[in-house]
């Protein structure tokens, strides 16, 4: 029997690498020995990915991109499809669990200095993920056709026209219409089922491609290429399967547990997850009194909206965004990690870390003067942090970084 | 100059200007592709007048019309009201309606035909939120100087209740006027001008 699956193996090795490819990026990956509980969010990232793909191409079975049958087919889904409230829930709440994943994921490769040389790379290819998955995510909110679900793209899409001569144009042809419609409910269904899943997948593909070309860092940032034994292995690497492909099992049943849980007992997360307003189908006519974005969205939102210029505000949040494309270069620490780095940078990671948290929370509430100034105040932390970094990202870096990762 | 170093440019210039060739005609194909998206000859054609009727329309009261898939609001306004705008100007980031959109009969601190009649497009000028109607006077949340007006949820623009922005919030331009006339006393046509573009 083996000696059959043994030939079987080696004619289709003859004709298409599948020995190689496993070997080198599963069997032969040599990966750092000391992962912590912080590198299961890549593989949960995948893993989330999955479950997206799936119960969305079980959704787009029942669901009909039509401004007038939208709503009313989601609530079909939820009501009379046998399980459809669970694959809905479990899509909607895969949403939010993406965020959550890749927030965690970004910030181990912030704290642990992952992006830098010779992971640059890596890291750009994880900030254009990150944004496919927002425009994914937003166009994925149009489709159940709610009222925050259309406040939302008008607010959002009218960013496009804040910008000068082109803007109202580029606008109008995004939306197909001259507002928020029925035309561009049908092209954000087609971007969001095909073109946007096809580019993320690409992009994950070249995002792991970089990453087994680099080797992974560790929460130590030592470079365990430098130390190899006679074969060639890094003496502080092990195999990725079977030891992490393992491990990571065991992060994927803790994933899971606490995502059945969201999923069966609290799916809108207390107005977190699918905003309440969003149970009202879309009225073009009214805004709802309060509209915000979903979680995921807010600090950059409370960003746009402490600043009191249209275009300003739409600069500011594109920068945002844009300015954490750049952080290979703003940091100039010659050690990766933080456990080897000076105090002045621990304190810029809380500042930061506070920032986020308290931007997102401001973007989240209704607007008053004491909140926009609170968000004026975070959104120069948040900016400080990464445009100040080349100065001092390298104070105080007097730690000795070992050669070895030692055995605890 | 030897043939290889001849060859060899000679083969440059052919990829270069093969290149050259299919970029332009990428660029060719990709026209139907981009233009696809553009509003299609029916959303363009979607746009024709709708008629507003104000004749039940009280003092205070406001109803809102749907025109090409936006909120139209029809107000009356008071005496007083029509009084406070003529005067106070101070706060507001464009008080004569040099930049903002509205039908020539429009321009004056109304922004009306009739004074009292207040007709809008009822999306911000930000980000295309719809403001709310905040008629009453000094509330808690718009602080002691309100005078009532129009306020945004989404990010907070202000505007006076002629529609005209204050200084000092995200949203640029007042309120469109869109185009619109008289029909008789009480029925208004809101995308006509009477002939005028």
């Amino acid at each position: 029997m083996s000696g059959m699956l043994k030939n079987a193996l080696g004619w289709v090795d003859d004709r298409f690498p599948l020995t190689k490819v496993w070997n080198e990026h599963l069997a032969e990956y040599y990966a750092p020995k000391n992962f912590n509980w912080m590198y299961y969010f890549g593989s949960l990232a995948i893993l989330v990915l999955v479950n997206q793909i799936i119960t969305g191409i079980f959704l787009t079975i029942h669901y009909k991109p039509d401004a007038k049958l939208a709503f009313d087919s989601v609530e079909y889904i939820m009501r009379d499809v046998d399980w459809g409230w669970l694959i809905r829930y479990m899509h909607s709440t895969g949403a939010s669990a993406f965020f959550i994943v890749v927030y965690i994921h970004m910030f181990r490769g912030l704290i642990y200095g992952s992006f830098k040389k010779p992971r640059e790379l890596v890291w750009i290819f994880g900030m254009i993920i990150y944004v496919a998955l927002m425009a994914e995510a937003f166009m994925g909110y149009l489709l159940p056709w709610g009222q925050m679900s259309y406040w939302g793209a008008q607010v959002i899409v009218s960013l496009f026209g804040a910008i000068p001569y082109v803007g109202e144009d580029l606008a109008i042809w995004l939306r197909g219409d001259y507002v928020i419609s029925d035309a561009t409910l049908n092209r954000f269904f087609a971007f969001h089922v095909i073109a946007i899943p096809l580019v993320l997948v690409v992009l994950v593909f070249m995002h792991i491609v970089a990453l087994h070309a680099v080797g992974s860092n560790n929460p130590e940032g030592i470079e365990i290429k430098k130390q190899k034994d006679e074969k060639g292995i890094p003496l502080d690497g092990i195999p990725f399967h079977p030891y992490y492909s393992v491990k990571d099992l065991v992060g994927v049943a803790v994933f899971l547990f606490v995502f059945a849980l969201i999923i069966f007992y609290m799916p809108e997360m207390g107005g977190y997850f699918l905003e309440h307003a969003n149970f009202i189908p879309a009225d073009p006519l009214k805004t709802p009194d309060h509209i915000a974005p979903v979680w995921y969205f807010t600090p950059f939102y409370a960003v746009l909206r402490a600043v009191p210029d249209k275009f300003g505000g739409v600069l500011a949040m594109a920068g945002a965004i844009f300015v954490l494309f750049l952080l290979p270069w703003l940091d100039r620490g010659v050690n990766k990690s933080i456990r080897y780095r000076g105090p002045v940078f621990k304190a810029a990671i809380v500042a930061f870390v506070i920032s986020f948290v308290a931007l997102g929370y401001f973007g989240m509430q209704p607007v008053t003067t004491a909140g926009t100034w609170f968000s004026r105040f975070f959104t120069l932390v948040y900016f400080a942090f990464f445009l100040l970094m080349p100065f001092y990202s390298n104070m105080g870096q007097d730690k000795y970084v070992p050669e070895r990762i030692e055995d605890k | 100059m030897s043939e290889e170093v001849q060859d060899k440019r000679r083969r440059l210039f052919l990829t270069a200007a093969a290149t050259a060739v299919t970029g332009v005609g990428a660029a060719y194909v990709a026209v139907p592709f981009l233009a696809s998206m553009n509003p299609s000859d029916r959303a363009k054609a979607a746009g024709a007048p709708v008629e507003a009727d104000i004749s039940k329309l009280e003092v205070g009261q406001l109803i809102r019309v749907e025109w090409r898939g936006k909120p139209v609001w029809v107000l009356k306004r008071t005496e007083d009201t029509l009084t406070e705008l003529a005067t106070k100007i101070d706060k507001l980031r464009d008080p004569d309606s040099n930049e903002s959109e509205q039908p020539e009969s429009c321009k004056n601190s109304a922004r009306s035909i009739k004074p009292d009649v207040f007709l809008a497009v009822g999306i911000c000028t930000h980000l295309g939120c719809s403001p709310t109607y905040r008629p009453e006077v000094a509330p808690e949340d718009l602080g002691p100087d309100w005078k009532g007006g129009f306020f945004c949820p989404c990010h907070g623009s202000l505007f006076d209740l002629s529609g005209r922005v204050y200084a000092g919030v995200p949203a640029p331009l007042n309120l469109d006027i869109p185009p619109h006339e008289y029909i008789t006393d009480t029925r208004i046509l809101i995308g006509s001008s009477g002939g005028q573009a």
